[in-house]
């Protein structure tokens, strides 16, 4: 009986420890306009992800009112009027790495990743597909990756007026740099 | 057989953790309590005559013109009052997020006036609690209008005023704002001996949003001293009238019954009154500029 508890003890462990869960409580979710009237830099430092290397799940959760710009006015008309940050206060990424396979969370190296997920923005949820990067280092597992989004496709209202202000396509980039949960 | 029944058990524990929604649970429990702070109680740093809680964030330079026509009760040949006019001018700045100053000037007994506004609680909800955002003003007035008897000896001093108002507002809904303005107003020198150098007055305002980028304001000041030791009739000033917004600007437009555009003007000096039609079409418009950029942007302070 005890050495029955003993290998069942020890099967736990080592399938725990291949379902190991990394965080980052500090990534970085930042998106990019460029038009000739106007530069439009939104960065977000505070964003917690959850990466999950069995099963290549990966979360993130970005409070809208943490997207910071160099400018008060814009900060507050991107809450006020854009984002409706009061109705809407998150914005959620669900996915997984599609080429799981390919990346060995054991040895450190650099690997290309396609991730798909569902992306949730103003509370619209859209399927999108971007090709990132994982970086595994001691200690962690860095990625990052840049794709663009469409904010019509969010149902974000940019009145005709300005529309010439904000690019059709935003580029957003992400860079996490994941450490290991502690426990489970 | 039960023991290996209870082993197989105990084997599926780990593999029920695996599900995503697990994930975002695990995200929620992970996510830091952040302090939500209320934005945008008001469109602009005014309610309409007088102050609103609404700061200038450091950097940011506020170009405001405000304009009162006549009384519309003037008749067609003064073009219900669209032919006279009064304007007042000024530069209002944040110095930092809290600390906001402004200067002007206006044509009413050619004034000059200055104030500091701070910031002194926020609206919060979510880690920390805070019911109303609570501002204090400060402000000084001059009027450079030559003196009405040069004959006798007049001091300089009889040209200033001061006021000092606390505000207090509450975002109630993402459509409805309220705010309360005790005020005291001294002036150093008034009329006669009956007027008070002392005023008190309790300012109410409230705007109700009616889309995205325009309100309905509403202001009112009530004035608590007795009207009957005064040399002339003064009345409380009312105001009603829209917000609307426009990438940089705000402008006011809205019916009056004062003429005076700071707060010792309007508060102590209204001579007109709603139900004898003395009311006036006035408008503020506000431009920002950003002049100093946030290096480290200051979101949330």
């Amino acid at each position: 009986m005890k050495r029955l508890i003993l290998f069942v003890f020890f099967l736990n462990i080592i399938i725990a420890l291949n379902a190991q869960k990394f965080i980052t409580k500090n990534g970085y979710i930042g998106f990019y306009s460029h038009t000739s009237v106007e530069e439009i830099k939104g960065d977000n430092n505070q964003v917690v992800g959850i990466l999950d290397t069995s099963t290549g799940e990966m979360v993130f959760q970005a409070l809208i009112k943490s997207f910071h710009f160099d400018r008060a006015l814009m900060e507050e008309h991107f809450n006020e009027n854009y984002m409706e940050s009061d109705k809407f206060p998150k914005s959620v990424f669900k996915g997984k790495i599609s080429n799981l396979s390919s990346v060995d969370f054991t040895k450190p190296g650099t690997y290309d990743v396609t991730v798909d997920g569902d992306l949730t923005i103003h509370d619209v949820t859209n399927k999108i597909s971007a090709k990132g990067s994982i970086e595994v280092v001691n200690g962690g597992i860095n990625a990052s990756s840049k794709f663009k989004i469409v904010p019509e496709d969010y149902k974000i209202i940019i009145p005709g007026v300005v529309r010439d202000k904000i690019d059709k396509n935003l580029e957003v980039t992400v860079t996490m740099k994941y450490t290991p949960i502690a426990g489970k | 057989m039960r023991r290996l029944f209870l082993a197989f058990l105990f084997l599926l524990c780990p593999l029920a953790i695996f599900a995503q929604d697990d994930l975002m649970n695990l995200l929620d429990q992970n996510s830091p309590k952040q302090i939500n702070y209320t934005t945008a109680t008001f469109k602009s740093t005014r309610v309409m005559n007088g102050h609103s809680i609404e700061r200038m964030p450091a950097g940011q330079l506020d170009v405001r013109i405000s304009h009162r026509f006549g009384q519309i009760n003037t008749g067609g040949y003064n073009f219900y009052g669209l032919d006279q006019s009064n304007i007042h001018l000024s530069l209002e700045y944040g110095i930092t997020n809290w600390l906001m100053v402004g200067i002007g000037r206006g044509e009413y007994e050619k004034t000059f006036d200055g104030f500091t506004k701070f910031s002194i609680l926020r609206q919060s909800t979510g880690a920390k609690e805070m019911p109303v955002s609570v501002s204090v003003l400060t402000s000084a007035a001059m009027k450079t209008i030559k003196f009405q008897n040069p004959a006798v000896t007049n001091y300089f001093t009889s040209r200033l005023s001061y006021v000092a108002q606390v505000l207090v507002a509450r975002k109630i809904s993402e459509a409805l704002s309220v705010q309360l303005t005790p005020s005291y107003v001294h002036r150093n020198m008034v009329a006669t001996e009956l007027d008070p150098n002392d005023l008190f007055a309790m300012g109410a305002g409230a705007r109700l949003k009616l889309t995205k980028r325009t309100s309905l304001n509403a202001e009112y000041y009530y004035l608590v001293n007795p009207r009957t030791y005064m040399s002339q009739k003064v009345y409380n000033p009312l105001s009603i009238g829209f917000d609307i917004e426009t990438g940089g600007h705000v402008f006011q437009l809205f019916f009056t019954n004062s003429i005076g555009m700071i707060e010792k003007a309007f508060i102590g000096e209204t001579t007109g009154t709603w139900t004898k039609g003395d009311i006036r079409f006035g408008f503020n418009i506000s431009r920002v500029f950003t002049l100093k950029k946030h290096a480290n942007p200051a979101g949330n302070q």
